[in-house]
């Protein structure tokens, strides 16, 4: 970890986050569940549009996604960083804004995402085919794997078959998210969830069910990044970046070295160094819960426990309220939201802990928190802390 | 070995469509490389050259991908790790979806249709 590195904790904060559209969106585009959460966020951190002067964003489906978002907003950006490495770049989106603040190349970052995935005309199926075109996996298409749950199954039996995992373990995942959902207005599904709903649910690609998949909603998330100085005398309380760090290792299942071994041990180790801080210090955790395996995959890799022990970490409740680590406080992309991709709702949720914001579901005296995205296939991680002003 | 005059992935493709399954060695470090590359990922030598594996390996991880039976009914997914070190996705056909387990030994085999080869696996000796 460079000393350069190090001097840049804390040396920005989210000012301002916002989400809309969360769930079922009928009749808006991904554009304008982009540009309501875009407003909301820069509305929240005491901000207007012409303030915004550095833009992240990602998308799915389009390749130049800047431009047309530029365009929309009406901004005038002097940074822009469309990097895309899946769900995890908002959360990647980080450390070179950070960078870009700090020489003074721009002032405010607006880091921004929407998706109609659920009720898009526009269907699924019809962007799997392109996708194929775009993103050619010549050595794994062939063989028709249902991905993404596939790629995530695969890891899965990896994982039962080297530490004994079981599919209960896995189960253990879904239900604590539900259990914090119950407890979030804005997540999809609040309905009851048990152990045996999810070991009976229909499977999808086997060891994982339908309720070890994430959900399939539509969504938009935004926040806004400034100098530490400035924040302090903008609207919200202040929450500051402490680390972030990003790894990716490979683009297929197939090409990972050790499918039970995330590089979120790497961009964790880097988040961590920057912080100076351990997994023993957060006290809330923010996962991208694709499926139930990477909450799983992440808990080991992220340090919370030893590589094999996730499952017994997670038994009788351990994740859920009242465990002993609270993860996942929103309900996840498991119960709460998941449009496509679900990097920038960790990084919400860790915010509105970190605010006190979180109503019924606050953990109490939460002063660090770590959310990590995940992108692909198992294929991109990053990591980033945040912590209070006390942390400083 | 090598045309140099193509990319390795049509010659690859064009092996394979003559039901011939081969992988790469690097000249340099030594190490064999799954899927063909131009570069060595072990140490970035472009003294890669094909060659012919064993065929023989062992199911790595498995997941039986539900489909309906009006669809084609389950079928398997692996990866298999070759004995020669790199591991590709692929299925092991000879057996029901539920009885390919982790540590299965496999053999594999070319299979061509409408012109094109895919690598598929069948599985050898007993049980995993």
């Amino acid at each position: 970890m460079s000393d350069g590195l190090k001097a840049l904790r804390g040396s920005a904060a989210i000012a301002g986050v916002a989400t809309f559209g969360c769930g079922e969106a009928h009749g808006f585009s991904e554009m304008e569940l982009l540009a309501r959460s875009a407003h909301a966020a820069v509305a929240d951190a005491g901000l207007k549009m012409s303030d915004i002067d550095g833009l992240c964003t990602a998308s799915v489906g389009s390749t130049m996604w800047p431009m047309p978002v530029i365009e929309y907003l009406g901004i005038r950006p002097s940074f822009i960083d469309g990097t895309m490495v899946g769900g995890s770049s908002f959360i990647a989106h980080l450390l070179p804004a950070m960078h870009a603040l700090q020489s003074g190349q721009c002032n405010a970052v607006l880091v921004c995402y929407g998706s109609t995935q659920r009720t898009a005309a526009f269907g699924r199926r019809e962007i799997a085919q392109a996708r194929r075109w775009m993103d050619p996996q010549p050595y794994e298409n062939p063989y028709e794997p249902f991905n993404p749950p596939s790629a995530y199954a695969l890891a899965a039996s990896r994982h039962m078959h080297l530490y004994g995992t079981t599919r209960r373990d896995l189960a253990e995942v879904a239900v604590a998210a539900r259990q914090w959902a119950q407890r979030n207005p804005e997540a999809f599904m609040r309905d009851p969830l048990s152990i045996d709903d999810v070991l009976n649910a229909r499977m999808v690609s086997d060891p994982l069910s339908v309720r070890d998949c994430c959900l399939v909603t539509d969504g938009g998330g935004a926040y806004v990044l400034v100098r530490a100085d400035r924040a302090k005398h903008l609207a919200k309380k202040p929450v500051y970046v402490l680390g972030n760090g990003t790894a990716c290792w490979n683009r297929q299942i197939s090409s990972m070295p050790d499918i039970t071994v995330t590089a979120a041990t790497e961009s964790g180790r880097q988040a961590y160094a920057m912080a100076g801080m351990s997994a023993k210090d957060m006290d809330v955790v923010e996962l991208y819960d694709a499926f139930t395996i990477n909450t799983l995959l992440f808990l080991e890799d992220l340090g919370f426990c030893a590589k094999g022990e996730a499952g017994a970490f997670v038994q009788n409740g351990g994740i859920a309220p009242g465990g002993h680590l609270p993860v996942n406080t929103n309900g996840g992309g498991l119960s709460c939201v998941h449009p496509g991709m679900y990097g920038i709702f960790t990084l919400i949720e860790a915010v509105r802990q970190l605010r006190g914001e979180g109503g019924e579901r606050q953990v109490s005296g939460a002063q660090v928190a770590l959310a990590h995205g995940n992108g692909g296939t198992l294929s991109s991680q990053s990591t980033a802390i945040f912590g209070t002003a006390d942390t400083l | 070995m090598q045309d140099k005059n193509t990319g390795v992935l049509a010659q690859h493709q064009a092996a394979l469509a003559e039901g011939k399954f081969l992988i790469q060695q690097c000249n340099d470090c030594g190490q064999h490389i799954y899927f063909p590359r131009e570069v060595c990922p072990h140490c970035g030598s472009d003294a890669v050259q094909f060659a012919s594996p064993s065929g023989q390996g062992t199911v790595y991880a498995v997941t039986t991908v539900r489909r309906k039976p009006a669809d084609g009914g389950d079928y398997n997914v692996s990866l298999v790790d070759l004995d020669e070190g790199p591991r590709l996705m692929s299925r092991v056909d000879n057996l029901k979806p539920d009885a390919v387990k982790i540590g299965q030994r496999v053999s594999a085999r070319v299979v061509v249709a409408d012109g094109k080869g895919v690598v598929v696996f069948d599985a050898v000796g007993g049980a995993a």
